[in-house]
């Protein structure tokens, strides 16, 4: 008994060394869902490496703090571009070496396969999402179709829900003030620019309630408590399509951005990590995604494999952030701009927050 | 005959008495100390030493002086107000040049960017070109970019330039660089700490009042029953004190949100139509609600454990000598129950001043206090902006701590 006993745990010993875990951190809810659909599980069967799923509000200023304290207990994280640049001048990252990621299916090399910009030194991008807003359709039967009217209490009245920061929100205030998308960040570089934008959210700001995890919105629309409000696409799209809800995506004055895997300095499963990171961004894998949530691949070579989603019917195309439809009135969101003026206009955001 | 003892007096192994009892006395101490031992280290470990790195981060950023060693020679040896001259940008092109080996331009930028914003591109823009930049280095720089040029910069850089600064501080009162670099105080649109302060000291002053008009009754109730009714409704009380606090801020969320249980009950009642539905959450009013429910134990307990050894005779006599209900409970039973008030009031108090967690979720817009934005600045990796804040937060506990000791005793709290 006593020598089967050692033995078992002799072999687990063993089991568990050859099966290091990944830790991935990343945004949870449906996105984190479609993430362990489209990469964990077919790269667990594939490689044998278990991966673990950590949820955040926000990883990057978790990497920050565990690097700092130098204690990292995840070994991949989701973040946003401007965290991905912050964090890798900080030295905060491991580099990823572009040529190492798999090539297209059709032998085009990596960075070329990838949209513009979105490899960097420690980075690389898994989608394209996008900040926009949707309302509840059994409140607004004749729905809003522009962002200015996300900002038009008389039109539309009804409670408002936003992200409690400056990010994107500001960006979304100058076009519903009318600014055209390709001046929107020349006019936030200005003193007057920045006050504008601030006198578009003040018509708005006694009704709006203030949401900080991305899961939040699709909750706040279906409980009632507001009749419009931005969120991620994708949230907006698993909540409408997946559950059925009465929720419409409203294009017009949308902020896209990517989303980017990192690998944290210190990682303790560093090779798995670049495995994994690898695994997750071939092409196969970043069309797979698409399948469970509408957020774009990062590759050209994934777009033509994007079919239907899981129910098999509905077809992905018309609710990517890039659909030719959707980038009307849309908005890249810059990476220099915010790299620059987070700190700033996020101080500054929260005092018009706290103000009355 | 008796032999007269001199000297002084001995133990019976001939030690003097004096000697042996200090010996005694020592290793008794001794013992002692050993006991607490592992509790000072405890303290230390998880109390002082974090603070104190709290206290040193606000005063202590090196992002910008370690990796501009030679501009900040420079500035060692020309004082303030000298001019910046074209050694100095010379010195700056220098370090730039290194920053971009060591991929740490970003790193010095944000530094800057703390009181000068903008300037992480202007840092990463000008090293990328530094390797190749020829003298005059002056209109090289500003050939990049013309601020370059700006003393604001330059007054940040030389601020910068010693890894200990009070700039956080200025920022936590809410001061900006003016244009010639000095610190000013920011515009209205701008100003948030020092309000955000002085709201925090008033709502968990709101708090602690509406906790201890809360608890007040209670807690008589539950000193006056008899043991067996009593325990019951500690129960009640305790209960929810066991749960989780995420439970029960997000019960109230449940509760008082526009859609939920109250507003409907008032509605199907009658007493509000559907349209006109009250904002209970998401606001101050939330804020306060949800904290005084979190924190209606600690102003409970105290109270019960002093009422619990309030003779109910004393009142009995008071009410017997001819004093009304008002009178007697005014001049006899209050009195003795104020070491309890005075217990609650300091911990509610206290555990308010530093919450964050209940206002975030149900504070909305309105309703955040001033450790909100020190977890902002936490979660947006300002840190020693964070500890900034931070250690206005506990030298203004600990000056009322103080006062409260002055003007009360803390001698005379009483926790049972």
């Amino acid at each position: 008994m006593k020598r089967i006993l050692t033995l078992s745990t002799a072999l687990t010993a063993v089991a568990f060394a050859a099966h290091a875990d990944v830790t991935v951190m990343s945004w949870g809810g449906a996105y984190t869902q479609s993430q362990v659909e489209a990469y964990h599980k077919p790269f667990t069967a594939a490689t044998g490496i278990n991966v673990v799923s950590v949820d955040s509000d926000n990883p990057a200023p978790a990497v920050k703090a565990m690097v700092e304290a130098g204690n990292v207990t995840v070994d991949v994280a989701d973040v946003e571009y401007a965290d991905a640049i912050r964090l890798c001048d900080d030295g905060m990252l491991e580099e990823i070496d572009a040529s190492t990621l798999p090539p297209a299916p059709d032998g085009t090399a990596a960075v070329d396969d990838f949209l513009p910009g979105a490899l960097t030194d420690c980075a690389v991008s898994t989608i394209v999402f996008s900040t926009v807003f949707a309302y509840d359709t059994t409140k607004f039967p004749e729905g809003p179709t522009t962002i200015a009217d996300f900002f038009d209490l008389e039109k539309f009245p009804g409670k408002r829900g936003m992200r409690k920061g400056a990010k994107a929100n500001l960006e979304m205030a100058l076009m519903g003030a009318g600014v055209p998308a390709a001046e929107v960040y020349e006019v936030l570089g200005t003193p007057e620019g920045v006050d504008k934008a601030f006198a578009e959210l003040d018509k708005i700001k006694a009704d709006t309630i203030w949401w900080e995890a991305g899961a939040q919105p699709p909750q706040l629309l279906a409980d009632g408590e507001v009749a419009m409000t931005t969120a991620y696409n994708g949230r907006i799209f698993a909540a409408a399509v997946a559950e059925g809800k009465p929720f419409n995506t409203v294009w017009d004055g949308q902020v896209y951005e990517y989303d980017l895997f990192v690998v944290p300095k210190g990682a303790p499963n560093l090779e798995q990590a670049m495995e994994f990171v690898k695994f997750s961004t071939s092409t196969q894998a970043l069309a797979d995604q698409a399948k469970w949530i509408s957020y774009g691949p990062a590759r050209k070579s994934s777009g033509p494999l994007v079919g239907l989603y899981q129910d098999g019917k509905t077809e992905m195309g018309p609710y990517m952030p890039t659909a030719e439809a959707n980038l009307g009135n849309a908005l890249a969101s810059s990476y220099e701009f915010w790299v620059d003026h987070d700190a700033e206009l996020n101080e500054r955001f929260n005092a018009w927050l706290a103000s009355n | 005959m008796t032999e007269v003892v001199s000297g002084p007096l001995l133990t019976a192994d001939g030690r003097p008495l004096k000697a042996a009892l200090a010996t005694a006395q020592a290793r008794a101490r001794r013992r002692a100390f050993l006991l607490v031992v592992p509790l000072l280290a405890f303290v230390l470990i998880t109390f002082v030493v974090p603070i104190g790195y709290m206290l040193k981060r606000s005063f202590e950023h090196d992002g910008f002086s370690s990796t501009a060693p030679n501009l900040a020679a420079w500035f060692e040896a020309n004082p303030e107000g000298s001019e910046i001259t074209e050694e100095a940008y010379s010195a700056l092109v220098a370090d730039l040049a290194q920053m971009q080996k060591d991929k740490t331009p970003g790193q010095a930028g944000t530094r800057i960017n703390y009181t000068v914003p903008g300037t992480i591109s202007l840092f990463k823009g000008a090293a990328r070109k530094a390797e190749d930049m020829q003298p005059p280095f002056k209109e090289a720089l500003l050939a990049v970019d013309k601020e370059w040029g700006e003393p604001k910069l330059w007054a940040a850089m030389r601020d910068a330039a010693s890894p200990y600064t009070t700039d956080f501080y200025h920022v936590a009162v809410d001061q900006k660089r003016a244009e010639d670099g000095a610190f000013q105080r920011g515009t209205d649109k701008e100003r948030i700490y020092l309000y955000l302060f002085i709201k925090t000291f008033i709502l968990s002053g709101v708090i602690t009042f509406t906790c201890l008009l809360l608890a007040f009754p209670v807690a008589h109730l539950l000193a006056t029953l008899p043991m067996s009714k009593s325990s019951l409704l500690m129960i009640l009380v305790l209960l929810p004190f066991w749960t989780s606090l995420l439970v029960r801020t997000t019960s109230w969320i449940v509760l008082l949100q526009q859609q939920g249980v109250v507003n409907s009950i008032l509605v199907a009642m009658g007493l509000i139509d559907d349209s006109g539905r009250l904002v209970m959450i998401n606001n101050q009013t939330g804020t306060i609600i949800a904290m005084t429910h979190v924190l209606l134990p600690f102003m409970i307990l105290p109270l019960f454990s002093v009422m619990r050894t309030i003779p109910p005779s004393y009142v009995r006599a008071a009410r017997s000598l001819g004093a009304t209900s008002w009178t007697a409970f005014r001049r006899v039973y209050l009195p003795q129950t104020l070491p309890g008030i005075a217990a609650g009031s300091l911990l509610v108090f206290i555990l308010a001043v530093g919450y964050y967690i209940t206002p975030a979720l149900v504070g909305g817009a309105d309703g955040q206090l001033f450790s909100n934005m020190i977890q902002f600045h936490m979660a947006k990796a300002n840190w020693s902006l964070a500890a900034a804040l931070a250690a206005m937060l506990l030298v203004a506990v600990i000056v009322l701590y103080w006062l409260y000791d002055r003007l009360i005793g803390i001698d005379r709290l009483k926790l049972g």
